[in-house]
């Protein structure tokens, strides 16, 4: 296990052989991740605020939303995406249906996340906004926000870690991510535990650096305290 | 229209669920003048001052500022909620000091003070930072400007909020409790600040228990019981010739702090 000599069948020879399968399934991890990432973040916040100040309809809604997506597992989410949706004659490719999914899942969390970190904002600050006349949308970007967002920020990494994760599931449809890719490797040259122990070595890396960037962000904003 | 008062309250009343927390309150602040509100919890003053501001909305009855009612316009003789907008606006003329000081953590204290100056008053940052660093001067603080508020103690970051409320050049400044939150030897600090502003000619409206404050600075003293104005009038006079048992209990909880004026 793990021979790293330079001799074929060994594991350094194959290694070096897969190179570009591994590199290029660590691209596609950390593509389909980070558009996840991105468009949960947005659509979350989004969601997040219409659940804390929506109309009561919108508020229903979203809610549905949330606890449907909660509700379900992933992997579902995902074959319904690719295959289900393909039922109805709408194609969406294997990586854009994995996003789809994953964003769908993650928006859900995120939402909730940001409703409960808006509501952890004291109320005074609310007040403190309209007695210097600012506007709802004013006292949103202003005032509660930038504190909510503060406040989201740790379980918003845990999200972000359960989203790399979750790309794992995307080999299910055939996206050749980081996962699928060693897998092939493995039906090469018969280095199972090899090649599942560099994976992981490869997604700990991954999550670790999202770990240190939200552990930077959080040092960034350090001024929330009361 | 120097006779017309800056704010006049008729017949407010406000009610939380069934509870009925302002039967009907009168009462007038003209340009310039200090009236405090005082009275026993639950009496309705912070209701009251939350009502001027908009915070809360009353059930019943009219708040004119400068004899334009606040909350809502009158069309076809009925009453019309004002979009957020036009409630917005009516804010900024009236500035409020809270007794949480409800400072934004996120901001520096200059930060705090030029939040309105830049958004609602739509100032440049240069000239807001201008204004801030004034008014921050003006409640003893210049030094502290770049500081957040965790970084500042209770009565300054009182302090910074009045900063914060007078640099918008409100029509009136309300005061709930600003000093109750605070550890007793910090209340002398915000005090000092509230007197000054007062002697400036800063129209005030003042819910307070310091008894001593109130009698020195108001011009004119509201006992609030239950929701009513008990009795309102000079501060001499309503300090000194209580005419109602409620009031000599309750201004009796402060015997001694008023030496000899008291009966």
């Amino acid at each position: 296990m793990l021979d790293f000599s330079m001799t074929p069948g060994a594991f350094g020879f194959e290694a070096w052989q897969s190179r570009w399968s591994i590199l290029s399934g660590v691209g596609v991890t950390v593509a389909s991740s980070g558009l996840t990432i991105v468009i949960a973040t947005v659509l979350g916040i989004l969601f997040g605020i219409a659940l804390s100040y929506g109309w009561w309809w919108l508020r229903l809604a979203i809610r549905l939303y949330v606890d449907v997506m909660r509700g379900i597992p992933v992997l579902v989410l995902i074959l319904f995406t690719y295959y289900g949706l393909a039922l109805f004659g709408i194609n969406v490719p294997a990586f854009w249906a994995g996003v789809i999914a994953l964003s769908g899942f993650a928006t859900a969390h995120i939402a909730e996340t940001l409703r409960g970190a808006v509501q952890s904002v004291p109320q005074g600050q609310m007040e403190a906004g309209k007695a210097i006349g600012l506007r709802f949308a004013q006292r949103l970007r202003y005032v509660i926000l930038p504190q909510a967002v503060r406040r989201m920020l740790p379980p918003w990494v845990n999200t972000c870690l359960e989203i790399v994760k979750g790309t794992t599931l995307l080999s299910v449809i055939g996206v050749v991510e980081l996962l699928l890719a060693s897998q092939q490797i493995m039906a090469r040259n018969y280095l199972i535990v090899d090649f599942y122990l560099l994976a992981t070595l490869l997604y700990l890396i991954i999550n670790f650096a999202i770990a240190q960037i939200g552990g930077v962000l959080e040092r960034r904003f350090s001024y929330l305290r009361y | 229209m120097s006779d017309q008062p800056l704010l006049r309250a008729q017949g407010v009343r406000k009610s939380f669920g069934s509870v009925e927390v302002l039967k009907g309150i009168d009462l007038e602040v003209r340009q310039g003048q200090v009236v405090s509100l005082i009275g026993a919890s639950g009496s309705g003053k912070t209701t009251f001052l939350r009502c001027v501001n908009l915070l809360e909305e009353h059930d019943a009855g009219d708040i004119l500022l400068d004899g334009e009612p606040i909350g809502y316009r009158v069309e076809n003789g009925r009453r019309r909620r004002l979009s957020e907008t036009r409630v917005s606006a009516q804010r900024a003329r009236i500035g409020m000091v809270f007794q949480q000081f409800n400072l934004f953590p996120h901001l520096t204290a200059e930060e705090n003070v030029m939040l309105g100056l830049t958004k609602v008053l739509g100032k440049g940052k240069a000239e807001a930072r201008e204004i801030a660093g004034h008014w921050l001067g003006r409640v003893g603080l210049e030094a502290r400007r770049a500081h957040y508020p965790y970084q500042l103690s209770g009565g300054q970051q009182q302090r910074v909020a009045i900063a914060r409320a007078v640099a918008m050049e409100p029509r009136l400044l309300l005061f709930d409790e600003v000093t109750s939150a605070l550890d007793p030897e910090l209340v002398a600090e915000v005090l000092g600040v509230m007197q000054q502003l007062a002697g400036s000619g800063m129209t005030m409206l003042v819910v307070s228990h310091e008894m001593l404050f109130v009698r020195d600075v108001s011009h004119h003293v509201v006992f609030m019981d239950g929701g009513r104005v008990a009795q309102a009038g000079p501060p001499a006079e309503v300090f000194d010739r209580p005419d109602s048992d409620r009031l000599r209990g309750f201004l009796g909880r402060f015997h001694g702090m008023f030496g000899g004026v008291r009966h």
